[in-house]
């Protein structure tokens, strides 16, 4: 086991702690760099998905994660983003100016949520930010004008300083990759500056972080408009990708999805929201490719163990008209949040700090280590 | 005139159905601090319990709607034993994405078994109006309102006024204190899920004529039902109530006199300025931090 002496604060807030995380890191980026020359256009298409969650999800946790401001309301502000660039693509803005406006309006309005939110908690926070995207979900498909109501919006492909960029190109994949990174080295930057550190204050104990001196109602703001500019630079990115927008994209479902990526991620560290994005994009294929091979595979698993060709014809049927059941997607998804929720809260990197802690520990690893503090007093659960 | 009275009778109809669904989301809340958000997907599968005993084995009209509301009490239990009990005392974030989780799941299973038709019950008030000089006002809603008084009236009494009812109280204060105290904490937080199905089943039920079942109705109108409980004030049950019919009557107002668009926003419009000037809610206790 490493043990980092620590002797200064700038050696706690490192953005590499040790010679090994550069190592680990580099070696990750240059395979995501060299991903599109042995991926298949499918994978391909889905790792630029991967992309845009694991943004929106760095922008939910700064939100969620660290200022403890939970939001039901982000595919709103993904709408508003994918809707602003969408509409000044009509004017022929070129394609870095639209990408600042639609982060600098999303991170406006964002602020503007964030105003009724200070004084708002727990559960009348999230219904408040449900509401807000609800009500932004009708304008898109009232205001015609602007928005092309509920037919949709085409967008039109992307061109970056005169050159196309079609949205299943390397180069595309490469640009939301690059967004990715700039959001991450962004956030970490931002999580260990002054500012992080007056969001973790609040998501504390707000009474305590009011007492050290912190400007709780500025700070919430600030984190609302952060996390929903990131967003907007997420939706413009979007936009492109599906080449095509309209009202019913943007609903309460998507959020949900979001906050499900942070959930099974992990909500405490940047590394969940690459975790849970990965998860929530690839559980689609995933599914597909079990309902497609899963029936023979256990037939064959059947007939291995002495079943009858007939008895395996029948289980191979019987399997596969299970796999197609309407809704067995949405049944699965219901159980993997609960078991996520009841038996690995702290999520897929929370597993993964556990396996790592297990192994540097060797023999006197202890489960405890992990255990949560439940709270029964109602007067210290509202915080 | 005639027109705003018809409109503001339907309005507080349509008002006591998501106050019926809010009640149980204020139980919950009230009891043990949950909040539920599979309550329309539990009020979805009342509504489905119902329909097996008295659409398709025949059981007469009050029979299968007892039949249905004891089931749906135990899965209730049910679901309390095996999702919440787990995670009780954890952050309400927890909680809210694990009721979100079994809400998709009832979705989808109840989707499976009883598929995607709109079903429909056959009651003894499915038809009929009763006439006021020139108000009308169908026997089916009629039947939502009596029902949301009754219920909101018997469930005030029983939290208010019986042991049980206090029990549920201590233990939503402080569960360990009321350990302490004799409460055999569990058995209660089990007991107040299953009222809050019974009473999502009685919606259910109640609405199978009006709203027809189908296994998307309890997302849409638990959309719905949850702004009224916040409106009110979560944890207060004549707040829910209020707030439902406040809820029924904006959006029917604003369907009738707005442009056409508002009617499904108008309410969500009204909660945020509420939020806004009073961040608990119209009945809702302010809670002193503990720092």
């Amino acid at each position: 086991m490493r043990f980092l002496f620590k002797t200064d604060y700038e050696d706690d807030i490192k953005l590499f702690p040790h010679s090994g995380y550069v190592v680990s890191y580099g070696i990750l980026l240059a395979l995501l760099l060299i991903a599109p020359y042995a991926l298949s256009s499918y994978l391909m298409s889905q790792l630029v998905f991967v992309c845009i969650y694991a943004i929106v999800g760095v922008a939910l946790l700064i939100l969620t994660g660290f200022t403890g401001q939970a939001s039901l309301g982000h595919a709103a502000f993904l709408a508003i983003g994918a809707y602003t660039a969408a509409y000044l693509q009509t004017y022929n803005v070129p394609f870095p100016v639209y990408f600042l406006a639609a982060g600098l309006l999303t991170g406006i309005i964002g602020a503007m949520v964030g105003f009724p939110a200070l004084r708002l908690t727990g559960i009348y926070l999230v219904i408040a930010t449900i509401s807000f995207a609800l009500i932004v979900e009708e304008i898109l498909a009232r205001w015609e004008s602007v928005t092309n109501g509920n037919e949709g919006m085409r967008v039109k492909t992307l061109s970056l300083l005169g050159v196309a960029v079609p949205r299943d190109s390397p180069t595309f994949y490469y640009l939301c990759l690059a967004v990715l990174v700039l959001t991450i080295v962004g956030t970490l930057n931002l999580l260990r500056s002054p500012t992080g550190r007056a969001f973790v204050a609040i998501r504390d104990s707000e009474t305590a972080a009011r007492s050290m001196g912190v400007n709780v109602a500025l700070y919430k703001v600030k984190s609302f408009a952060i996390s929903a500019a990131i967003t907007g630079f997420a939706g413009v990115l979007f936009a492109h990708k599906l080449s095509f927008i309209s009202p019913e994209m943007f609903t309460l479902q998507l959020s949900i999805e979001f906050i499900i990526v942070i959930l099974i991620g992990g909500t405490f560290s940047l590394h969940g929201a690459v975790l849970g994005a990965i998860f929530i994009v690839m559980i689609d294929p995933f599914l597909t490719y079990l309902k497609d091979d899963m029936p023979g595979i256990i037939a064959g698993i059947a007939a291995a163990f002495g079943a009858s060709t007939g008895t395996a014809g029948n289980i191979q049927s019987s399997v596969a008209a299970f796999a197609s059941l309407n809704g067995l997607k949405g049944a699965i998804y219901g159980i993997i949040i609960v078991l996520f929720v009841l038996f690995e809260p702290l999520g897929l990197y929370g597993r993964w700090l556990k396996i790592k802690l297990f192994f540097q520990l060797f023999p006197l690893y202890k489960r405890a280590t992990f255990k949560r503090q439940k709270i029964y007093v109602k007067s210290e659960r509202n915080r | 005139m005639l027109d705003f009275v018809q409109q503001l009778v339907s309005g507080v109809a349509l008002g006591c159905v998501y106050g019926l669904i809010a009640l149980g989301f204020v139980l919950v809340y009230k009891a043990t601090e949950v909040v539920n958000f599979a309550q329309g997907d539990l009020m979805m599968l009342g509504g489905f319990f119902a329909f097996t005993f008295i659409g398709m084995m025949g059981l007469n009209y009050w029979i299968g709607f007892a039949g249905a509301v004891a089931a749906m009490a135990l899965f209730g239990m049910l679901a309390e034993r095996v999702v919440v009990r787990p995670i009780l005392g954890y952050p309400q974030f927890s909680i809210i994405m694990a009721t979100i989780g079994l809400g998709y799941f009832l979705r989808s299973v109840a989707g499976m078994i009883w598929g995607t038709d709109d079903l429909k019950i056959e009651t003894p008030f499915s038809q009929g109006v009763l006439r006021m000089g020139s108000l009308v006002l169908a026997y089916d809603k009629l039947s939502v309102i009596a029902a949301t008084m009754i219920l909101c009236t018997l469930l005030w009494l029983f939290f208010n006024k019986t042991t049980l009812g206090t029990a549920m109280r201590a233990s939503s204060e402080n569960m360990l204190a009321a350990y302490y105290m004799g409460i055999p904490v569990k058995r209660v937080v089990s007991v107040v899920w299953a009222i809050s199905a019974a009473v999502a089943t009685c919606a259910g039920v109640l609405l199978a004529p009006i709203t027809f079942i189908h296994s998307n109705v309890g997302l849409v109108l638990g959309l719905k039902a949850f702004p009224a409980a916040v409106l009110g004030g979560f944890g207060s049950i004549p707040g829910a109530v209020v707030g439902g019919v406040l809820i029924g009557v904006i959006e029917s107002m604003a369907g009738f006199y707005l442009p056409e668009g508002w009617k499904d926003v108008a309410p969500y419009v009204v909660l945020l300025t509420v939020l806004l000037l009073k961040p608990e809610g119209l009945f809702g206790l302010h809670v002193r931090k503990k720092v």
